[in-house]
């Protein structure tokens, strides 16, 4: 019983997870009872897939022990890019294609100056925000463009499932965590990015390709943030150069609380989608709490000191059960 | 007999600092070699070569009678040369399991290099690697991290046994340890010539090295300026030379 204990407390994400739960009741109350609606439900679940995808990206990245900042402009270059091919008249595959590929080529970009340099990617990823940014403002022109009626935006964005509960683009998003995390916990190329970030002088000494393994990272971080862009954008219906401002910290944000350490070599696919659960629930919740919207900030601000004091409390304690299992 | 592994006139230079200078070695297979030496005298150097982190600037190193291009860790390894370094060379991250298999991992299917791990496979033959060592953990699932310093020489000790390398070189292993953990590892070092392992153990600490080596050799600026059989010396002997 107490090595169960033991066990769940050492799970990095169970802080950010008892956390939601908790909000879910509190604000289940305050908002008699419109909070676990399938009405609401549905609102935060259809916004869900777009910050999740991001906090997967980036949560990978970290635990291989780097950072991207740039993810909130490659958010909105990715989805201008595919949007002006297709306003040239480009069929929506290939365009969505060339995107994508624009996307992988900033993350390799981003991997590859960082470890060329040996530069903190903190710096190489802060520079790519302003010039990814800056790219998609010129790119557009002034104005973002204008999207062929026919497109497949079915496939993203129509509500299925009983009542309508969740859009298509929940189903991709439970694809890629469900890809992300068995890319983590059951390949050997997990293992080598969770030693990669954990014990960079050790992993190298066994052989690991650290340098693929980081760059890889990078390249899946930027992929996710372009695919998540172009998601919101098909919701919207139009690329706007503005969108996916400020992403980068909430990702950054939810891979901390779900329990990723900043350090690397710590955290779980499933932690990075809890911390973004709870940044969309609080969002949600305090509007149904009818309180001022300005409070958000505050709230997540909080959240991310208290997650990480949480968790390392919880950690500790753990420690300690062993002890007395032992003796 | 062939030794199993020989080193002709090495040189090596770190930006200018000639810090190997004509090495010859020869170690016959099974025995185990004790380098002793002061900080800076090569000892280091000398073992970055053999276990690939560096590259020799002229010389040969000759592994069971062939040269050997020794261009990264993962070439001394095939060749069956592991390091096990003073800092220990394990993720304190991750598992026992995990970092039993780091980098050769079991796989059940995949493409290019990368697919599934056996994890059956990992536990189950991790358990055995850490036993056939007189290890006693309670399970292959616990962190690294968890475990004491002497521990974990002793899995890295267990890791290099379980893939059957026939070189094992300690670096400093009994560094930053208890007087307890530290006769653990000693303990470990000795078990190795039961299994026939050939093993380079490096340690200021002439007495440890006394302790579980059958040859002492010692090392300074750059130079072997000692190489005798633990039996035909004592260490009074040898803290003199240095």
């Amino acid at each position: 019983m107490k090595r169960l204990l033991k066990v769940y407390m050492e799970k990095p994400e169970l802080a950010a997870g008892m956390l939601l739960i908790l909000l879910a009741i509190v604000f289940q109350f305050r908002s008699n009872g419109f909070f676990l609606s399938p009405d609401n439900l549905r609102g935060v679940l259809g916004l869900i897939p777009e910050t999740g995808m991001v906090a997967i990206g980036v949560t990978l990245l970290m635990i291989s022990g780097e950072f991207d900042l740039s993810v909130g402009s490659v958010f909105a270059l990715m989805p201008m890019v595919a949007g002006k091919l297709m306003e040239g008249e480009m069929a929506f595959l290939p365009a969505v294609l060339i995107g994508l590929a624009v996307a992988a080529g900033i993350g390799l970009l981003n991997g590859l100056i960082t470890l060329r340099f040996g530069i903190p990617s903190f710096i190489t990823t802060l520079g790519m925000l302003f010039i990814a940014r800056s790219l998609t403002v010129v790119i557009s022109g002034g104005f973002p463009p204008l999207l062929p009626d026919e497109l497949p935006t079915w496939l993203f964005t129509q509500f299925i499932g009983p009542g309508g509960l969740v859009r298509v683009s929940f189903l991709w998003f439970v694809l890629v965590a469900v890809m992300a995390s068995a890319l983590l916990s059951l390949t050997n190329f997990g293992n080598w990015v969770k030693s990669t970030g954990g014990f960079l002088e050790a992993a190298a000494s066994l052989g690991i390709p650290v340098r693929s393994v980081k760059v890889s990272c990078f390249v899946i971080s930027s992929l996710l943030a372009g695919f998540a862009g172009l998601i919101q954008v098909l919701r919207l219906g139009s690329p706007l150069p503005s969108i996916g401002e400020g992403l980068e910290l909430q990702a950054v944000a939810a891979a901390v609380i779900g329990g990723t350490a900043l350090t690397g070599g710590v955290g779980t696919v499933l932690g990075a989608i809890i911390g973004a659960l709870l940044i969309r629930v609080i969002d949600n919740g305090l509007v149904l709490s009818q309180v001022d919207g300005n409070w958000f900030k505050f709230a997540i601000g909080s959240l991310t000191i208290l997650a990480v004091i949480g968790n390392s409390w919880l950690r500790r304690t753990a420690r300690k059960i062993r002890v007395e299992v032992k003796a | 007999m062939t030794p199993i592994i020989e080193c002709r006139g090495l040189h090596k230079w770190y930006s200018g600092v000639h810090a190997l200078k004509d090495i010859s070695l020869s170690v016959p297979s099974g025995q185990v070699v004790g380098l002793v030496g002061d900080n800076g005298a090569g000892k280091s150097t000398l073992i970055k070569l053999l276990s690939g982190v560096h590259q020799q600037d002229s010389g040969d190193i000759l592994i069971e009678g062939k040269v050997a291009k020794l261009n990264s860790p993962k070439d001394a390894m095939r060749l069956g040369i592991e390091t096990i370094y003073q800092t220990s060379s394990m993720v304190p991250t991750m598992t026992i399991a995990r970092n039993l298999f780091l980098g050769r991992e079991p796989i059940r299917f995949g493409i290019g290099g990368i697919g599934f791990l056996d994890q059956a496979r990992m536990r189950e033959e991790s358990v055995q690697a850490i036993a056939d060592v007189d290890l006693h953990l309670r399970s292959p699932d616990a962190l690294v991290g968890e475990l004491s310093g002497g521990q974990r020489q002793g899995v890295a000790i267990a890791r290099a046994m379980h893939f059957k390398s026939k070189v094992l070189v300690l670096d400093e292993p009994t560094n930053h340890l208890s007087v307890k953990e530290t006769n653990k590892v000693i303990g470990f070092v000795r078990g190795l010539k039961a299994q026939g392992v050939t093993g380079i153990f490096i340690s200021h600490n002439i007495q440890h090295v006394f302790q579980c080596c059958d040859r002492i050799v010692g090392m300074a600026r750059g130079e072997i300026v000692f190489d005798k059989p633990v039996d035909a010396t004592n260490i009074d002997e040898v803290i003199e030379v240095l």
